[in-house]
């Protein structure tokens, strides 16, 4: 277990070394780049907790992306035009402050998390991912026919929102940033998984029938990773928008979310590092054959098909077999 | 709100459903047989409605389309099931979904780079153009009646080829037992390619169908097949009546909440939030139609109960 | 007589024309061990499911320390003291030994919505799972992964995960299925001290091990129990023999 701990430590450092390289060159599109993977990775970090912990295959994961870019969006919108957001009796200013764009979009997806967790919980298996997709669609639609908020063509917001004591318009100290609060979720997710909450849920994933056996729900404890794993996805998602500063529906998009879960398996489910390992690549292929043709999809298809097929511990996988147990 | 816009709109949801039902129909056989959730069951709608736009626009007739698109859908279907599908009927659902999912990639990003991302159109053949009569004094298009003969005649076929065809006896002896119709001496892998090259076929055809009615383009498969998804919830996973029941409400439900949502609301507020509440909350109406579903029946109305 | 920890009344389960249980009414009393036996397909499993709370019966109803549990499913039966062991292993096969072992104590302390301290650090967790793990002789295989077990250590490996909650009553299926002589006559040897903790109701086919341990022995044919009685009764039945014995003779 030392050597995928070694591995953990070295891939963050990596990250945070080429970013710091990028500023001393004046590279401030690389750091961006680079950023957009530590977002990414953020939010499947998200979904790897119900997908890797917790078994839950939710192909709807975009919805908690598209609900934290758009709690971003929505509020930002609103400050930025002086007028006031009215919830029925409820005024709220809006707001460009990150740290109350992030507690909303924790507390928004976490709420729809749980109320798409409830719902799709009752059924498993194969129906659980068709629900999840649809209700990924459900919101997109929506989002598309609300008008107020720019419909189909999304929201944009013109000045990135700040952070107290930072200067969030330096692209090196937004990465920095973004790149906290990924180890902070990955702290949290190590510590998760061997908690007692995390012995509960890997054993739910495996036998539900023994976890109700010793006197436990294993809807409750995935239900619980279904919303912890959402609200983290919603975080990436206001993060992201703040990133490109516009949210539009393609952030709910299916698409989405299948690129989501196809970060988690690239780098490896249920591995600690595996969703960054996954973005990490997702953007390079992006970026280096996205650069070569506009079809650069095929390619990701391919690779992704011979991963499933035939490498199916992922990137990390191969790079670290997975070992018995944490004790 | 005239009877005549209200039995159009019904007309409307019928057509829709039984489009959807052509898709649903081959999920869930391919679901009920193999077992396999199949993402990509989309693109083959897809390729479905490209191949007739092809052949209509270098033929000009629009029943060697339909064949052309029938024959392409079920050959890649067949070609992809024997490639690379039945490495994942041992497999679990992630993998499976993970396969698709990276096969919707391969097909979409494979069309657009053949025919760029321009949408193709097919036209309404001149025998199906133009508006019928129906009793009452409604003028209602011919092709969409049409389309509903065809969704009904395939509903026929497919109850027909299940319950009195030697093929149907396989298929159910191969949703209840794998072992069973080894033991008959029937090849498994044979009876899976085909029923996948049927399922194909038959969204294939919904592809070429709707594609008449819509545009061609890239794309167009993923909405419908998470449609049909919601049509499969409803329905219950592997029966088709249920799928054929699920596609109807679905149809009806989305084509009628997109009508009367509006007027309903109009009733209660002014007329431009009327029209914006009431199209937000029809975009919504056939997942709360599923969310109701699954409160009350968790395995859909015609699945086993668990 | 004293108070049943576990008793059935009157348990009656369909599986459309199949009466899977016809009237069934048991009990368990403090300190035995009452052994259900009967041929394949008499409806033991189903009884098991019904008890467990795994199955709703058509009729009737189960009662575990005199208070009526018919209604509720089965994580809240084991908290309320069934310690149930499978047929077929249900085990985290990922994980490892001890783990298997720390969700059953995990169980037992009620208190999995904790996220931050390690599991393995808790130390009455860590006790209890290894306690058990003790008792029924799988110490040395603590940190083995689950999946690498022999089929005989994976029997033994459910006994002890029964053991982490403390249970009021032991429901055993078929414990020593598979076991070989030498692993029946050790789990025999352990299960006869084990009902003065608490009752076991053991769903058996091993022969020697039933006529060894039990207490009472419920002979069940087409889900109705034909005869309960002591060993030396059952093996006088005629009606048994006639059923069930007489078969395999």
């Amino acid at each position: 277990m030392i050597r995928e701990r070694y591995l953990n430590l070295g891939v963050l450092a990596l990250l945070l070394a080429l970013a710091l390289l990028a500023r001393l060159a004046d590279q401030s599109f690389t750091i961006t780049v680079l950023t957009k993977v530590v977002i990414l990775a953020l939010a499947a970090a998200g979904l790897n907790i119900a997908l890797g912990l917790g078994g839950l295959v939710s192909l709807g994961h975009a919805v908690f992306f598209g609900l934290g870019g758009y709690a971003m969006g929505i509020l930002a919108f609103h400050a930025q035009n002086f007028a006031p957001l009215e919830l029925g009796p409820l005024t709220i200013a809006g707001s460009k402050s990150m740290p109350v764009i992030w507690l909303t979009a924790i507390a928004v997806s976490a709420l729809a998390a749980l109320v798409i967790g409830l719902l799709s919980l009752r059924t498993s298996g194969v129906y659980f991912i068709m629900i999840t997709l649809a209700f990924g669609q459900m919101f997109y639609y929506f989002s598309i026919s609300w008008a107020a908020y720019g419909g189909e063509d999304g929201l944009s917001i013109y000045i990135r929102n700040g952070f107290p004591g930072l200067n969030m318009l330096d692209p090196i100290q937004f990465f920095g940033i973004c790149f906290a609060v990924l180890c902070l979720v990955l702290l949290f997710s190590d510590r998760l998984a061997r908690s007692p909450f995390g012995l509960a849920l890997n054993a739910a994933r495996q036998v539900p029938v023994r976890v109700e056996t010793v006197g436990l729900s294993p809807m409750r404890l995935k239900l619980l990773a279904f919303v912890i794993s959402g609200a983290i996805t919603g975080l990436a998602g206001a993060l992201y928008a703040d990133l490109n500063r516009f949210v539009s529906p393609t952030m709910f998009s299916w698409q989405l979310s299948g690129e989501l879960m196809v970060l988690v398996i690239l780098g490896g489910v249920g591995r600690l590092i595996g969703p960054v390992v996954g973005a990490a690549i997702f953007v390079a292929l992006e970026q280096l054959l996205g650069g070569l043709t506009a079809f650069w999809q095929i390619w990701l298809g391919v690779i992704l098909l011979l991963i499933v097929l035939f490498a199916r511990g992922g990137v990390v996988g191969l790079i670290a077999p997975k070992g018995v147990g944490h004790d | 709100m005239s009877t005549i816009l209200i039995i159009e709109q019904v007309l409307n949801g019928l057509q829709f459903g039984v489009m959807l039902f052509l898709m649903a129909a081959g999920l869930t056989l391919i679901f009920g047989v193999m077992g396999l959730i199949n993402l990509a069951h989309g693109s083959l709608y897809m390729i479905g409605a490209f191949a007739a736009a092809t052949v209509a626009g270098a033929t000009g007739s629009f029943l060697l389309a339909l064949a052309a698109a029938m024959a392409a859908a079920a050959l890649t279907g067949a070609l992809v099931e024997m490639a690379v599908i039945r490495r994942l009927y041992a497999r679990d659902h992630l993998d499976q979904v993970l396969a698709t999912f990276a096969l919707i990639l391969i097909f979409s990003e494979g069309t657009r780079w053949i025919f760029g991302s321009l949408p193709l159109y097919l036209n309404i053949p001149s025998w199906l153009a133009g508006p019928v009569a129906l009793p009452g004094g409604i003028q209602y298009p011919l092709y969409r009646l049409a389309l509903i003969a065809v969704g009904l005649l395939v509903w026929l076929g497919l109850w027909w080829l299940i319950e009195r065809t030697r093929l149907g006896i396989q298929i159910r002896a191969g949703e209840n037992d794998r072992e069973m119709i080894a033991a008959l001496g029937i090849d498994i892998s044979k009876l899976y390619t085909l029923i996948f090259a049927l399922g194909a076929a038959l969204a294939g055809l919904a592809g070429a169908l709707v594609g008449t009615i819509q545009s061609v383009q890239v794309g167009m498969g993923e909405p419908v097949l998470i449609l049909a998804f919601v049509v499969i919830v409803i329905g219950g996973i592997g029966s088709i009546k249920g799928a054929f029941v699920g596609a109807l409400l679905v149809g009806l439900t989305s084509t009628l909440g997109g009508i009367f949502l509006p007027e309903l609301f109009k009733l209660f507020t002014d007329p431009a939030t009327a029209q914006s509440a009431g199209a937000s909350l029809a975009s919504m109406s056939i997942y709360i139609l599923m969310s109701l579903v699954l409160i009350w029946r968790p395995t859909g109305l015609f699945g086993a109960r668990a | 007589m004293t108070e049943p920890v576990l008793a059935t009344h009157d348990l009656t389960k369909s599986f459309g024309a199949l009466r899977a249980s016809d009237g069934i009414s048991i009990d368990l009393r403090p300190g035995e061990i009452h052994a259900i036996i009967g041929p394949n397909g008499a409806g033991k499993s189903t009884l098991i499911h019904q008890i467990c709370g795994g199955l709703r019966p058509d009729s009737g109803s189960v009662r575990l320390l005199g208070r009526d549990v018919t209604a509720e499913g089965i994580a809240a039966r084991s908290r309320a003291g069934l310690g149930r062991t499978f047929q077929i292993s249900a085990l985290a096969m990922e994980d490892s030994v001890l783990q298997n072992a720390m969700l059953g104590a995990l169980g037992h302390s009620g208190r999995p919505w904790r996220f931050w301290r390690p599991a393995h650090a808790d130390a009455d967790l860590r006790a209890r799972a290894e306690d058990s793990l003790r008792r029924v002789g799988l110490a040395d295989h603590m940190h083995m992964r689950t999946a690498n077990l022999s089929h005989g250590q994976r029997r033994q490996l459910e006994v002890a995960v029964a053991l982490t909650l403390d249970p009021k009553a032991f429901i055993m299926d078929e414990p020593m299925a598979g076991l070989g002589a030498e692993g029946s006559a050790l789990l025999t040897r352990f299960l006869d001290g084990l009902r003065a903790e608490a009752p076991i109701l053991l769903v058996e086919h091993d022969m020697d091990a039933v006529f060894a341990l039990a207490d009472r022995i419920s002979v069940l044919v087409y889900g109705r129990v034909i005869a309960t009685g002591s060993a030396r009764d059952i093996r006088a039945s005629a009606e048994v023999r006639e059923a069930y014995l007489g078969e395999e003779a």
